[in-house]
């Protein structure tokens, strides 16, 4: 609803950056009076002015608008690795007349995910290794006859779908020598069939989440998967990744969504034979399939459980004098099974940090409101602005049960101290999701770096995890020579029977640093570690790459290592789909 | 670093300051009542001590508990909880600023009369003022009197620093009245042992746990578990430890400070007292009108007390690399289990360092150094047969050299500007027991003078342990070679592990030390195969390894009369009194040179280290050589006639 849907087309690089987040046209920048604003007119946001901003960012990190670290303005192509191309491979390619290309810009492009280390140095201007070509396949069967290639040729192959990894999985292995072919999934974004009877559609893998849901929306349907990365990510991508949507309360998580897959191997198509809803034919091969980060295969279709679109929504705010006290009440809620669509809990920071990109408010009525609200809050509650944290929410359903939902959840959050505070204050939370993203780019301009990582932990360990992990943050930080106070925040994004999914925001200013990159892949990882020691999972639904992948073994034991090496070696003995994810 | 981790001279120390001075001069009335506004824990809920106690009776982990007493036993979950909750009763603190406000002003008094001074390391407390905003804190004071925790009650309380809630034992509570009063200034009292006892357990370890996860104060006890009577540092108990680390190894406070303190008494209190109880007078009870009887003390001079806050330690630096969190993940936190393998012992190496930690901080008195060198003498004396003592010059001249070498070896010396003036001329020995009648009393009444002198030496023996082990490793070595000495070296190490603070595991470590610190004092040279002692390292060796000696025939005094004398009947309970008897004959007889070996402290410790080394057996409390080791006890008696035949 936030977003105006466009199509995004496969070689899309003029729309979208080369060397950050999202459309070419939407940015924070800060205008020529100092003050932030938001390009473009894609977003609620877009064209607004932001005025707290400048001062939360120079407040929290002791950034100054006068430091700047501007990005490499265009894209040199003689810094480009010169193609290996794999001669023999691309002339039978030719002969399938799928197209494909060589160019340095489109092989960069694909080269990376949004990890911070990645976007740095595309920054800098400066290319690792990169695919050597990329293929644009149409449908599955040229899906079939390029990984046949591959095989026949020994050529690497790398699948494609949104690029917004963030655990380093589309980065290319350095080592690789065989020619790497960057296999790009989009533009086998139809939707292939819809059955009402049975409410599945069958979908090619390469379509783009904001599209998938537009054109089911168009039907009266929807998938009700909405990953934070919905506008740019791909459905193979959610699947190769095992991801979650915001809205999993009600429409669960993409191995709850998906009935039928498809997928290409070096050893052939794997599928099922029928699309029964639930099946006892021995260990689900589906789940060999859902997050084997691009090392199987492609997905090239995937049927999907559909829902007829909502009647009403309806987002709305509760207020919690403290984060435990937040905690306690998501709690309650997950245990009485009434979570709406989506409830997140957010720390005292990064309460405030929502509260710096309140746009400029049109009238002095509402800007009279808000005063209100926060001296009723602060005063009269007795809350302490320093201590405060905000849930959000959004219900979905038809008017009647969404309200006696709405009731039902507000109550709860009555007894944990919780005041409603408002729909405004919800959708915000909710729209700056999407924002988020374009703002580290605006850190970068300003030596700010950060990133987010997640984890699903149980829920007696939430707020121990929550404090540690944000004080190892600050401390590695501190140890590792960081000169100003680091950004170190959470929040708990879903909730489940038995635990919950925590997010954890980590941004700092680097000035006086001669490697950030490197101090913050340090801090990262000490976060990790500690994460892991407080009884949290590897990951929630980032999906392990390469970044994670030195604690899959302590994570799924050396047998459970073992399996799924096995696999591998079966399905893919020569190591064609070689990103080098996971094992 | 690794010089720096095994120098000892490198470390730095903070200055004193007496904090008896301004009490002197202004008015004691005003500085009880005054403002007292401690910096807190940043993370603290306020919490009362009444809520305290809800909170324990609620947590999870005393409610499992429960469940499970009742299930085993067939009770009402409620009967088992009534008793939890007056378990909890007995045990709790009620902490009053009131309270405390009285002992400020009658400490303040008190400590004017009986001490010179109270000086204390400011920048410690500024460490600690630190720390407890930062993390929980632990208090681990070292503890060789009743007055340690006053002490630092009192301490705090002048530097406006949070006051501490500390684990007492139960003997306190004998005391009506003043075991209320300690009850009210902080003191919260467990049980000596409890060993089977979940429930109780499962409260006061809950108890523990609660006040320091929400930082309601810091929380203090002694690592060495009761007061020592010896000056020695006591081998640490781990219970508490275990307890207060638990909370940072299950993620539920992001870190523990834990601050060794060390008290050093110019002059213990108890001193006359505990050479008495370890000659088998045994202690009075702890009551009331015996502190009342005691307050005769008051008319004497105790000295200083230096006390220094030593460099908080935090516990998640000490478990890095050591202890893998991830165990505590598969099974819920509140279910007690028994620590894993990997966490006993990094609570037992923790709990070794922070004992050295303690030593290292110790205040060494020119009494130490004088009292070790009166103590050789007087038995060098004794084995020729004379009473001549020391003359004053030499005496002096040795105490220099002594006092370079206790530098050398990094000890914390307070050495008084001026030289001493006690004694004008004569001669300076051990003093004279009175007339008594039979020789028995007057060997015991001398005893008495020799343990106390002994206490006053201990406290210096830390400095000198590893190469006092390694000097008489080297004399009982049948050849120089370094893996001979080294295995003599690992024996003795062994074999004193329960008398000194040696950490199981670290032989090669405290090897290692003990060449470098005698390789660095020129006593010593290393080469490839061999360790030889130089010509000026001769006077250096043998004063180490007198130091030794002593113990040394404690420990074989105990093997002979096991060998000799113990009967099939022997319970624990008969041994002291039983090995008492066999050495004071060996004592009249002449056949032993130190009167020290009636320390019924060495006595016991040389027992537990035969058992821990399989030489003796405890079957049905009866305590039995074992047969199959009955070599170990050869091995040990060899090594100690070896020792003496040099």
């Amino acid at each position: 609803e936030c977003v105006e849907w466009e199509v995004t087309d496969g070689g899309g690089s003029e729309i979208m950056k080369w060397n950050g987040w999202g459309y070419s046209d939407s940015k924070f920048l800060f205008n020529k009076k100092g003050q932030a604003e938001f390009t473009g007119k894609r977003y609620r946001l877009s064209g607004m002015i932001i005025p707290g901003l400048k001062d939360w960012m120079e407040g929290t990190f002791g950034a100054n608008l006068q430091h700047k670290t501007p990005a490499t303005p265009l894209l040199t192509s003689s810094a480009v690795q010169p193609a290996t191309l794999n001669k023999a491979f691309l002339e039978e390619l030719k002969s399938t007349g799928i197209p494909f290309s060589h160019d340095a810009e489109d092989r960069v492009f694909r080269a990376h995910g949004h990890c911070l280390h990645e976007i740095f140095a595309l920054r800098e201007g400066k290319f690792g290794r990169v695919p050597d070509m990329v293929v644009w396949p149409n449908c599955h069967n040229d899906v079939v006859k390029i990984v046949e290639l591959a095989c026949k040729h020994n050529v690497c192959v790398i699948p494609y779908g949104g690029g917004t990894s963030v655990s380093s999985a589309l980065e290319c292995p350095p080592e690789e020598t065989r020619s790497i072919v960057s296999l790009d999934t989009s533009q086998m974004n139809r939707i292939l069939w819809i059955d009402e009877k049975n409410l599945t559609a069958h979908v090619e893998a390469g379509i783009v989440g904001q599209d998938l849901e537009r054109l089911l929306n168009e039907s009266g349907y929807c998938t009700g998967h909405e990953p934070d990365s919905m506008e740019f990510s791909s459905l193979g991508g959610w699947v190769a990744t095992r991801a979650s949507g915001m809205k999993k309360n009600i429409y669960g998580n993409i191995e709850d969504l998906v009935i039928h897959i498809r997928m290409v191997t070096p050893r052939g198509v794997i599928e099922k034979s029928c699309q029964g809803p639930r099946m006892s034919t021995g260990p689900d091969i589906h789940h060999f399939i859902m997050g084997s980060e691009g090392t199987l295969g492609v997905v090239t279709e995937v049927t999907m459980k559909i829902r007829p679109m909502p009647e009403y929504q309806k987002y709305g705010s509760v207020v919690f004098p403290n984060f435990e006290q937040g905690v306690a009440c998501l709690r309650e809620v997950a245990k009485q099974r009434c979570a709406p669509a989506s409830i997140r809990l957010m720390d005292n920071e990064q309460f405030k940090f929502g509260h710096a990109l309140k746009p400029q408010v049109s009238s002095i009525f509402t800007s009279f409101l808000d005063g209100l609200k926060t001296f009723y809050i602060t005063k009269f509650k007795g809350f302490d602005p320093n201590r405060l944290c905000v849930a959000t929410l959004l219900f979905e359903g038809d008017r009647e049960k969404v309200l006696q939902h709405e009731k039902q959840v507000y109550d709860i959050a009555a007894k944990f101290g919780g005041l409603a505070a408002g729909e405004d204050n919800g959708q915000r939370g909710y729209m700056l999701t999407f924002v988020i993203a374009y703002l580290r780019d605006l850190g970068m301009d300003y030596y700010v770096i950060g990133e987010s990582f997640e984890t699903s932990v149980p829920w007696d360990r939430v707020l121990d995890i929550c404090r540690n992990v944000k004080a190892r943050i600050i401390q590695e930080c501190k140890d590792k020579g960081v000169q100003f106070p680091p950004l170190s925040t959470c929040r708990v994004t879903q909730t489940y029977d038995t635990g919950a999914c925590v997010y954890f925001y980590f941004a700092f200013n680097y000035r006086g640093l001669s490697d950030p990159v490197h101090v913050y892949e340090q801090v990262e990882h000490a976060a990790r570690e500690e994460i892991l020691a407080n009884g949290g999972s590897l990951s929630h639904h980032h999906g392990v790459g390469k970044l994670r992948k030195e604690w899959m073994r302590d994570t799924v034991s050396n047998v459970g290592v073992g399996m799924l090496k096995s696999v591998k070696d079966y399905v893919d003995p020569d190591n064609i789909f070689g990103n080098r994810n996971l094992l | 670093d690794k010089i720096r981790a095994l120098d000892p001279m490198l470390k730095k120390r903070d200055d004193f300051e007496d904090m008896l001075e301004e009490r002197r001069n202004s008015s004691d009335l005003r500085y009880a009542l005054r403002c007292y506004t401690p910096v807190l824990y940043k993370g603290l809920a306020p919490c009362k001590a009444s809520m305290l106690k809800s909170m324990v009776l609620q947590s999870d982990q005393l409610h499992h508990v429960i469940g499970q007493v009742s299930r085993e036993t067939g009770r009402a979950a409620d009967d088992v909880q009534e008793e939890a909750s007056a378990i909890l009763e007995e045990m709790a603190h009620c902490l009053q600023l009131s309270t405390v406000r009285f002992f400020a002003f009658t400490l303040s008094k008190v400590f004017k009369t009986l001490f010179r001074s109270i000086c204390v390391n400011e920048e410690g407390i500024q460490r600690l003022q630190q720390a407890i905003q930062e993390h929980p804190v632990v208090l681990l004071p070292s503890h060789r009197s009743y007055m340690d925790f006053l002490l630092m009650s009192y301490i705090l309380y002048t530097y406006d620093i949070a006051l501490p809630v500390i684990a007492a034992g139960m003997d306190f509570m004998g005391m009506k009245f003043v075991g209320e009063m300690l009850r009210m200034s902080g003191a919260f009292f467990i049980r000596r042992s409890f060993g089977g006892d979940k429930l109780y357990w499962s409260v006061f370890s809950e108890y523990v746990k609660t006040m320091l996860k929400n930082g309601f104060a810091p929380v203090e006890f002694f690592l060495e578990g009761t007061r020592s009577r010896t000056s020695k540092s006591l081998t640490p108990k781990l219970g508490l430890l275990n307890i207060v680390m638990d909370p940072y190894l299950k993620g539920e406070v992001y870190d523990i400070n834990v601050v060794p303190v060390s008290i050093s008494y110019e002059r213990i209190l108890e001193e006359a007292l505990y050479a008495r109880e370890m000659l088998g007078v045994p202690k009075p009870k702890e009551s009331t009108s015996g502190l009342f009887k005691a307050r005769k003390v008051l008319s004497e001079d105790y000295g200083s007390i230096h006390v220094y806050f030593g460099q908080p330690v935090s516990v998640r630096s000490l478990a890095q690399g050591r202890v893998n969190r991830c165990q505590f993940n598969l099974v819920p936190r509140h279910i007690p289990r028994r620590p894993s393998e990997e966490i006993q012992s990094f609570v037992n190496d923790s709990a070794y360092r922070l004992v050295r930690a303690q030593e290292e901080n110790m205040v060494l008195k020119p009494w130490v150094l004088l009292a070790s060198l009166l103590l050789q003498n007087h038995h060098q004396d004794q084995t020729a047969g004379q009473k001549r003592g020391m003359v004053l010059e030499e005496l002096t001249a040795q105490a220099v050299w002594l006092r370079d070498m206790f530098r050398e070896y990094g000890a914390f010396l307070h050495w008084p500007v001026v030289l001493l003036d006690i004694c004008v001329g004569g001669q300076v020995k051990p003093g004279e027991p009175h007339s008594t009648v039979t020789p028995e009393e007057e060997l015991l009444s001398q005893a008495v003078i020799v343990l106390s002198c002994a206490s006053y030496r201990n406290q210096g023996l830390h400095v000198f342990l590893r190469p006092a082990l390694l000097a008489s490793a080297i004399n009982a070595a049948s050849s120089n070679l370094k893996q001979e000495v080294f295995n003599s070296f690992s024996f003795l190490r062994n074999m004193f592990s329960n008398e000194f603070i040696l950490c199981p595991g670290a032989t090669v470590q405290d090897f290692e030390e003990a060449c470098y610190l005698l390789v660095k004092t020129g006593a010593l040279q290393v080469t490839q195969q061999e360790l030889l002692v130089t010509e000026r390292g001769q006077r250096t060796v043998a004063f180490l390894t007198s130091m030794l000696d002593p113990f040394l025939q404690g420990y074989q005094v105990v093997c002979r009369f096991l060998c000799e004398e113990a009967t099939e009947n022997l319970t624990e309970k008969q041994f002291v009194p039983a090995v008492r008897k066999f050495i004071i004959k060996h004592l009249l007889a002449g056949r032993l040179r130190y009167t020290e070996v009636l320390s019924s402290d060495l006595q016991k410790n040389s027992l537990a280290a035969l058992l821990r080394l399989g030489a003796v057996q405890k079957i049905k409390g009866r305590i039995k050589l074992s047969k199959v080791t009955y070599s170990s006890v050869f091995l040990l008696r060899t090594c100690v006639n070896l020792t003496y035949n040099c």
